[in-house]
């Protein structure tokens, strides 16, 4: 149960599992992006669901494509925001109010107008440093390692070359059918990606 | 009637963003080609002019460390000399990358593509030349951690209502938000070099991106910190030069405590920092041969962002003058008599003529389509705004409340070559950076071409403005060939 939930997770982040015989995915190339797109509303609706594309830059429109919702990074920089105002209106009223209190021209230890800079930078910080925290962990990202990588035609997903991969973990993935059906949809150079663990 | 249309079609459609009708590949070998190449013999000659300067500006806070803040020309009244108004200058020059990087983006001004990486590459290098003159000019260079809330033997922590701490945390984080929101950028050009790069090389790069592979999983999560980054980076921008300037607006001094301070620091940070911006790229495109990604059209837009803020800030000027007539406070009248007047009229004059009187000439289309004119100006501005940081620091403390007091304040040789050696840590890093990362936001600028559009190829490729663009590009490099 929780190593399915725990696969699930890392599918999100597209990370999957290979099947026993090593095989874990099916890819295939297609000409620009517009075959891309329509590529990946097919398979969705074909009704797979562990699938990527690989594009050189963001494609408008993928995400509906895919059937991806929103992103929750939101979330994750909205939670550093609050934990940055957090600390910095703590820190300022204990180091000035509570550990070592300075009578300064009768000025309040701790009021909020003084303190108000110190509070935006922080917050500021911590939810910038949250935010590319939480997109690199959504995106299970440093991934040194990575099956997709065998293949060297994928060298060019950096430069001008686009790829709907399939991976063998989705229910209904079946090597011959996939590959029939990413080919019907216009896909060339489809390969069959192993997970054999090898250093190339 | 369908004359007006097609008019009124052609009055909406910008001009390509990127000349030469370039497909997505020659983008990559454009810009990634540079990093690759034999390091041209040129660029050691320029890196040891910069490696030469940054020795100088070590020699001289050695020499500094050594014998104390008595070898610059700071004396009783005028207590912040050359290291304050280096560090305003080069701070206020790095506001201009995180303006490209960050306003404009969440403006949808997709020419900012073409420079983003460039200038955010200025904006920290120029924000580590300002860090490193508070740090000097405590005087107590071993008590400068003092500056940071950590524990120490006193159980003394910072003062946290004043100013200058305030400044502390707004220029660091400035400093991490803007470096963090570069990596960012850079982690998709990172993988462009990744995967043309062979042994040592390939594993460098892979390590620095991470694994990325352009999975439009990570692309929707990655869009969305870079928007949310953008939308962080935007408020920060402006309240550094704002908490910058309560260093000068929350004290007494005659000249210092005015309220207009904040916007207009920020303006003239964002003026200074364009002109370094087009200064350094007048140079960059030319010796790098991207001129078709980085095009006369976006110096052009550079240069009206150059007069908007200048006369922005011209304004100030005046209405800083006005405003101290109708005070009716002696001093701070007085303040602003000796700025045109006193003995630093030099320096005012030179100010007002660079920052008020030179980009005017930007009105005319000609004057900022010319590379040699808009160069020549850049320099202008970037003469007229460190003379801007002067005059606000040091006439307004050389003669503040009593003649007694007064005082006039002249560098030594330390001050200058300083200051001359900041800007060889400044191209140090830049051409490094020039010469072993991606200068162009690769995939960024791929994004914005006319192709990248998945609806570029709905009804056979016609039909579409996009595709007209595309079309003109074509025949045009038909009738050449």
């Amino acid at each position: 149960m929780l190593n399915q939930i725990a696969s699930e997770v890392k599918a999100t982040m597209g990370i999957y599992e290979a099947q026993e015989d090593a095989v874990y995915g099916v890819m295939a190339e297609f000409a620009h992006p517009g075959e891309l797109l329509h590529a990946a509303q097919s398979v969705r609706e074909a009704g797979y669901r562990h699938f990527d594309t690989h594009s050189p830059f963001p494609i408008h429109g993928m995400d509906k494509a895919m059937g991806l919702g929103n992103s929750i990074v939101g979330w994750i920089t909205l939670g550093g925001g609050i934990v940055g105002l957090t600390l910095a209106t703590w820190m300022q009223w204990w180091m000035g109010e509570v550990s070592y209190p300075i009578n300064i021209s009768g000025k309040p230890f701790f009021a909020i107008e003084p303190s108000i800079p110190v509070m935006f930078e922080l917050t500021v910080l911590i939810a910038s440093l949250a935010t590319v925290a939480g997109m690199f962990a959504m995106n299970g990202l440093p991934r040194p390692y990575n099956p997709l990588f065998y293949s060297s035609n994928f060298l060019r997903v950096t430069d001008d070359a686009f790829f709907l991969h399939v991976a063998a973990s989705d229910k209904q993935f079946n090597l011959e059918t996939t590959g029939k059906l990413l080919k019907d949809l216009g896909g060339k150079n489809i390969e069959t990606i192993r997970d054999t663990g090898e250093e190339d | 009637m369908d004359k007006t249309l097609a008019h009124l079609a052609d009055f909406h459609d910008e001009a390509p963003l990127v000349k030469g009708n370039l497909t997505f590949h020659d983008i990559t070998e454009i810009v990634s080609s540079h990093t690759e190449k034999k390091t041209p013999l040129a660029w050691y000659g320029a890196f040891g002019l910069a490696l030469s300067g940054l020795m100088l500006m070590i020699v001289m806070i050695a020499y500094l460390f050594w014998n104390g803040t008595g070898v610059w020309g700071l004396n009783n009244p005028v207590g912040w000399g050359f290291a304050i108004v280096n560090f305003v200058f080069w701070v206020g020059i790095g506001h201009a990358g995180t303006l490209i990087s960050a306003i404009l983006f969440l403006f949808r001004q997709q020419w900012r593509t073409a420079i983003n990486r460039s200038a955010e590459a200025m904006t920290l290098f120029a924000v580590i030349c300002a860090l490193v003159f508070p740090g000097i000019h405590v005087g107590r260079v071993w008590a400068a951690y003092w500056m940071l809330p950590i524990p120490n033997q006193m159980g003394m922590w910072p003062q946290f209502k004043s100013p200058l701490l305030w400044d502390v945390f707004a220029v660091s984080t400035y400093f991490t938000v803007s470096a963090a929101f570069w990596y960012v950028g850079l982690v998709p050009d990172l993988a462009t070099l990744r995967d043309r790069a062979t042994g040592f090389r390939r594993k460098i790069f892979g390590v620095l991106a991470m694994g990325w592979t352009g999975a439009n999983r990570h692309w929707r999560n990655y869009e969305k910190a870079y928007l949310l980054l953008a939308a962080l980076c935007t408020p920060l921008v402006l309240s550094v030069h704002s908490v910058v300037s309560f260093d000068f607006a929350v004290s007494v001094v005659p000249g210092w405590h005015t309220t207009i301070f904040p916007p207009y620091f920020v303006a003239g940070a964002i003026f200074s920092g364009f002109a370094m911006v087009v200064t350094l790229m007048v140079v960059a495109r030319k010796v790098y041969k991207v001129e078709n990604i980085i095009t006369l059209d976006h110096l052009e837009k550079m240069n009206i962002v150059i007069l908007l803020t200048g006369s922005m800030v011209g304004f100030a000027y005046i209405i800083e003058f006005f405003i101290a007539w109708y005070s009716g406070v002696q001093y701070e009248q007085y303040a602003f008599i000796n700025r045109m007047f006193g003995p630093y009229a030099w320096a005012y004059w030179t100010m007002m003529t660079c920052n008020l009187f030179f980009p005017q000439f930007f009105w005319f289309k000609k004057l900022r389509r010319s590379i040699p004119f808009m160069f020549t100006i850049s320099i202008f501005v970037n003469v007229g705004m460190w003379f801007e940081r002067f005059v606000i620091t040091v006439i307004s403390l050389h003669r503040d409340y009593l003649p007694s007091a007064w005082d006039y304040y002249t560098p030594t040789f330390v001050d200058v070559l300083t200051f001359v050696g900041t800007f060889g840590l400044f191209f140090t890093l830049f051409l490094l950076f020039l010469r072993f990362l991606p200068m162009v936001a690769v995939s960024e600028v791929k994004g914005v071409l006319p192709q990248a559009d998945p609806h570029f190829y709905d009804h056979e490729g016609d039909g579409h403005g996009a595709d007209h663009t595309l079309d003109v590009a074509t025949s045009e490099k038909k009738t050449a060939h």
